[in-house]
């Protein structure tokens, strides 16, 4: 984590449908003793049992920014309240964002991108979600915001899986990585997950993209090496580990990678072009990338058309100088994107 | 003849009064300073209060048990509003009182002070009055209120919120009118003639309306938000941070900026952070990013050196009301007295 990174106060995004266990998990990290102090920020204001010093009211206001981008929405009431707690800095080490079932988890972390004063005091951690195992199946059926919350997670929680049995639990999973196969996955009773695994994951922190590989790997290894040379269209809703394969009708993730170098000088816009044109569609993006020429490793994130992306390090000798990327949307425009990466490729 | 060897030197070095300066060691995050009489209250950014007179003398006082999160003053008291849902008032003598107290306890978001007396204050999207003698009245705007400000005249609010401002005045019932606007607005002022409303805007931004035709007027080109905005002495120019300049909109006019430039004085590699124009001379005081603190005067853009830059962003600055003290403190509770 770079000096700048480690000085500004985490924020932990908290989602989940009513009833599948925030709460529980809230509960469980601010009252463990782990020797922090959490500032936390919920919509229910006063009428659920939260045990801290620091509970803010908010009232999950979102509003667009005037720049013209539709999807380039921001929580205002965050803007606020981080401002307001920043007065008291030094009273915590974290904060905690708990969010409606019912909220887009888009906007919270926009909010990140977006406003100066924000950025200059705090960065998103992750945005952890907590899935029902009873219940997340039929909700990603009926409730696009369900969708939305597996979609953007970096960490799911999948609780309550003494309630379902095995058969159920491999058939909500399955539904899960058909959505969104990056994210860690833990399956918990009660909300009894690490907090190591929720906390300080640093999964917007550019430095640490690294160390978020093994999942981003492995995710659809296997299926994925040669799909932009056959131009395999669903390579993404076949699963790993035995599970079944699901393809979500709307909502899924896709993957690119190559072994030789991109042009920066095409790759770069074609990215930003791509992200103004479908960055609603986009809701997650990821990538590491070796351009020719370029001896560092280069990496990118982005939130809907919110892109950063910096030279992260050199890369090292013997490491495979490789480019991948990763998009999680709805309705992607799938083959747009894979003949425009083909297009970045020297031939 | 020898003193004038070096032309060029001389032309750079700018008058400094930085030797004038009582230094002031508040010790703790001040957010903002006001006068009462010539006492300097430092507004602390949790708990405290700190009287400083005009010789240096201390006196803190608690206000709080948490975070004070706005102020405002007219001379005679601050009225503060904190994180534990209370609206608290410092009289001139250091006496504390609770004004209000929210049912909820919900963050005391923005307060304003009206010259007859009435105390307005915000949580969530609620606004307040409370006019001496009378009843608390409420109103409630469509979103969170992001600022409030009395006008000059008669009793009238004007909350601002998204999209825009509602100016209501508390003693008609359901008399509310809504100047639109897209977008956030975090704070609001009026022009001391009454003849316009500003907000200031989340996004790098300033918005106007001329209130007798609700006119827009749209005030953009910084480079970050503007978070202090101030009225020089008879309303002619709107004071503003958000640059590397001064930048002051001319309102002198019935048409107020509509059409005009912006002034742009005291230009330096730093971010303005705060301004406070003198209330009866056309000078201001600017606090910029890197700690340095200028006078300008509005006329020829003169400069007068306050503070080097050194330190911590200049986070408050204010005029005596008589405009002989300057008054500022920086985000470390670094401060510092100037007598005139």
């Amino acid at each position: 984590m770079s000096e700048a990174t480690a000085n500004k106060i985490p924020v932990t995004v908290l989602t989940g449908y009513l009833g599948a266990g925030k709460t529980t998990l809230l509960n469980r990290i601010l009252s463990e003793n782990h020797g922090k102090k959490y500032a936390v920020i919920v919509n229910e204001f006063g009428e659920i049992g939260i045990d801290n010093d620091l509970i803010i009211g908010a009232d999950e206001e979102v509003f667009e920014m005037n720049n013209g981008c539709v999807c380039c929405t921001v929580r205002g009431d965050l803007v606020r309240i981080l401002d307001g707690l920043m007065k008291r800095k030094g009273k915590f080490d974290a904060i905690i964002v708990e969010t409606t079932g019912l909220a887009d988890p888009a906007p919270v972390a926009q909010t990140f991108f977006v406003d100066e004063d924000v950025q200059a005091h705090a960065r998103l951690d992750a945005v952890v979600t907590v899935a029902d195992a009873k219940w997340l199946s039929d909700r990603l059926k009926d409730a696009p915001e369900a969708k939305n919350q597996i979609a953007f997670a970096d960490v799911i929680v999948l609780n309550k899986i003494d309630l379902v049995s095995k058969a159920e639990l491999a058939e909500v999973e399955a539904r899960i990585r058909a959505i969104n196969p990056y994210a860690k996955l833990h399956k918990t009773e009660r909300a009894q997950v690490k907090l190591s695994d929720v906390l300080e994951r640093g999964a917007f922190d550019l430095d640490r993209i690294l160390e978020i590989e093994p999942e981003f790997l492995n995710a659809d290894d296997g299926h994925d090496h040669h799909d932009h040379d056959h131009g395999h269209h669903h390579h993404h809703d076949h699963g790993h580990g035995g599970l079944k394969h699901y393809h979500d009708e709307d909502m899924h993730s896709m993957s690119l990678r190559t072994d030789k170098a991109l042009d920066a000088s095409t790759f770069m816009p074609w990215l930003q072009d791509l992200m103004a044109k479908e960055g609603g569609k986009i809701l997650r993006s990821k990538g590491i990338l070796s351009f020719s020429g370029d001896d560092d490793r280069y990496v990118f994130q982005g939130v809907h058309m919110m892109l950063e992306g910096d030279h992260q390090r050199p890369w090292k000798d013997g490491e495979k100088r490789e480019s991948r990327l990763v998009f999680i949307g709805r309705d992607l425009p799938e083959q747009l994107i894979r003949d425009g990466f083909e297009r970045c490729i020297p031939a | 003849m020898m003193s004038d060897f070096n032309p060029l030197q001389e032309q750079e070095s700018i008058v400094s009064v930085t030797d004038r300066v009582l230094p002031v060691a508040i010790g703790a995050s001040v957010t903002s300073v006001h006068f009462l009489g010539d006492k300097a209250a430092f507004v602390g950014a949790e708990e405290k209060v700190t009287l400083v007179d005009p010789a240096g003398a201390m006196s803190p006082v608690e206000v709080a048990f948490g975070g004070i999160l706005c102020s405002t003053s007219d001379g005679k008291r601050i009225v503060m509003g904190c994180d534990d849902g209370k609206v608290v008032v410092l009289d001139r003598d250091g006496t504390v009182s609770t004004f209000a107290t929210d049912a909820k306890r919900r963050w005391i978001d923005s307060v304003a002070l009206h010259p007859d007396g009435a105390v307005a204050w915000s949580a969530g999207k609620t606004a307040f009055v409370q006019a001496p003698k009378g009843e608390v009245k409420f109103f409630e705007v469509p979103s969170t209120v992001g600022g409030l400000a009395f006008a000059p005249k008669g009793l009238r609010l004007a909350i601002a919120h998204y999209n825009g401002v509602t100016l209501w005045f508390p003693n008609m019932a359901g008399n509310a009118e809504v100047l639109e606007w897209a977008g956030s607005h975090l704070g609001v002022t009026f022009s001391p003639d009454n003849k316009f409303l500003v907000t200031a805007m989340h996004e790098p931004a300033l918005h106007g309306w001329r209130l007798v035709d609700g006119k827009h007027m749209r005030m953009t080109g910084y480079p970050a938000r503007v978070r202090s905005i101030s009225w020089s002495a008879g309303g002619k120019g709107l004071a503003t941070s958000g640059a590397d300049t001064v930048i002051i909109w001319p309102f002198a006019s019935k048409d107020g900026p509509m059409g005009k430039e912006p002034a742009m004085l005291a230009p330096l590699k730093a971010k303005v952070t705060m301004v406070a124009c003198h209330p009866k001379q056309d000078i201001l005081a600017a606090g910029y990013s890197d700690g340095t603190i200028l006078m300008v005067r509005m006329t020829d853009g003169a400069e007068i050196l306050v503070r080097a830059n050194k330190g911590q962003p200049v986070s408050a600055l204010a005029w005596n009301a008589k405009g002989t003290l300057l008054a500022f403190a920086d985000q470390d509770g670094d401060a510092g007295l100037l007598e005139l």
